[in-house]
């Protein structure tokens, strides 16, 4: 989001009409469909099916008025759905009888100003909330665009502040036994006393702060390229584990709950450089070199090349190579040592290189979609993603743009 | 030394960038292009999602750096 303020498509010095009322001026419904497979769950140790399907939709509203000054206030409204089924996350129980499916709702608000001298500020607050995961957040965003707009540097601060719920491996729960009532974790995730009454007992949680600061330039560089470079610092504390990230040792057939260090401070580095060659192609290029305090490394690399068959209509196959070192405390399932103070077998934090292909497909009719005038841009983009580590992906990806 | 000389990378390409000749208001035709922004395009929020679910490193990209949980 906060790059949309970079991109020098800003209207703001060409609009021949500035409505001077809040005035809905733009509404995306984005869908998206997602499906995994593999055969490394952290759930169970690092071993065991991936299998995931993941539906999402969002929708995006955008609310712009200007002032007697020729300042622009802007509101942005977004609201997302995720429903996913995964058949790792049944195996939270021993038996892999827990429910494999959840629902995810993250709605969210931005409103900013982008002043006539060039300067901008702006606030956000969003939330997130899933059955074993909530997560509140708020952000302040600043920024200038040179005079002749070919310039623009911002800042972004966000702060998010989120809690897990820790739903432990049902064989991890302690028995906690007071006189003749002993707990333990069912299916549905509920604790449940021995007596056979399933009394809802409220389930510990932990604190994850994350505390973000992203810098970007953005620049035009002539009339047919720009560039921008985005920087990330990012502190964060608290729960890093997953608490039903099984972790199982060599020599032992029992597991024992991931645990990852309390703190982990993450450098992404990355660099967009877009290129419009000739009248109908375009390079959409991008960089990203990341480092963090886990040891893990990466570099991504991505090409995107848009060809304009008629000015209504593009096609754009796109290619992503990403390349990641381990982190300092990943092993496979069984080859931790029980000395070890930090432990996980989750192959997210394994070293794998992956690629991710596909293509955009992108329609705007001159006179709307289906004739339709405010139905503007129809996109659809299908990816296939695969890791060395065994993990294969699909993705579909639909954006519907009315304005 | 690695990550010094990749950081140098950056610092002088950003030099080099901001070193541009002006283009004029006229001339950006191709840069307005919505083919041409430096944000992410909208249809690519699920698949920057599930990478930064299944990869180890996220951020930098202009979508989130943090909250929701993508455990599965």
């Amino acid at each position: 989001m906060i790059l949309s303020a970079f991109s020098q498509t800003n209207n703001a010095d060409t609009a021949s009409y500035k409505n001077r009322k809040l005035n809905l001026e733009e509404v995306n419904l984005v869908s998206g469909y997602y499906s995994q497979d593999g055969n490394h769950s952290a759930v169970t140790g690092g071993i065991g099916t991936q299998k995931l399907n993941d539906v999402s939709n969002v929708i995006d509203l955008k609310f712009v008025k200007w002032d007697g000054s020729n300042n622009k206030y802007s509101w942005n409204l977004e609201l997302g759905v995720d429903h996913h089924t995964a058949a790792s996350q049944a195996y939270i129980s021993t038996t892999g009888a827990s429910s494999p499916t959840g629902t995810r709702i993250y709605p969210s608000i931005n409103w900013k100003v982008e002043k006539n001298n060039g300067f901008n500020f702006g606030f956000g607050a969003a939330m997130s909330g899933e059955y074993n995961y909530h997560s509140l957040s708020a952000n302040f965003s600043v920024g200038k665009i040179s005079a002749n707009k070919n310039t623009e540097v911002n800042f972004k601060a966000t702060a998010f502040l989120d809690k897990v719920t820790m739903l432990e491996p049902a064989e991890l729960i302690p028995k906690a036994t007071q006189s003749t009532i002993t707990t333990f974790t069912t299916a549905s995730g509920r604790i449940v006393s021995s007596g056979g009454g399933e009394d809802e007992v409220s389930i510990p949680k932990s604190s994850r702060n994350t505390f973000a600061g992203s810098l970007t330039l953005s620049q035009v560089v002539n009339k047919n390229m720009q560039v921008a470079f985005i920087t990330d610092a990012v502190a964060q504390n608290g729960f890093l584990s997953l608490p039903f990230h099984r972790v199982y040792f060599e020599g032992k057939d029992s597991a024992k709950i991931e645990n990852l260090p309390g703190t982990r401070i993450k450098f992404p580095l990355g660099l967009r450089l877009n290129y419009f060659l000739g009248d109908k192609i375009i390079f959409r290029t991008y960089y990203r070199y990341y480092t963090d305090s886990w040891g893990i490394q990466s570099h991504t690399a991505s090409l995107e090349v848009p060809y304009k068959i008629s000015p209504f209509l593009s096609v754009s196959p796109f290619y992503r190579y990403y390349i990641q070192t381990a982190a300092n405390y990943f092993a496979p399932y069984k080859q931790h040592q029980l000395s070890e103070q930090y432990y996980t077998s989750n192959y997210e934090l394994s070293a794998f290189t992956s690629q991710f292909m596909g293509v955009d497909v992108k329609v705007t009719p001159k006179h709307g979609v289906f004739n339709i005038p405010l139905f503007n841009t129809v996109e659809i983009r299908y990816g296939h993603y695969k890791q060395t580590t065994g993990l294969q992906a699909n993705n579909i990806g639909i954006n519907l743009n009315f304005k | 030394m690695k990550k010094i000389k990749i950081i140098f990378s950056f610092i002088v390409l950003l030099g080099m960038a901001t070193g541009c000749s002006s283009v004029k208001a006229y001339q950006k035709s191709k840069i307005n292009d919505s083919e041409m922004e430096l944000n992410a395009k909208k249809a690519e929020k699920p698949e920057s999602n599930f990478q930064s679910y299944s990869e180890g490193a996220s951020g930098a990209n202009g979508g989130k750096v943090g909250g929701g949980c993508g455990c599965n």
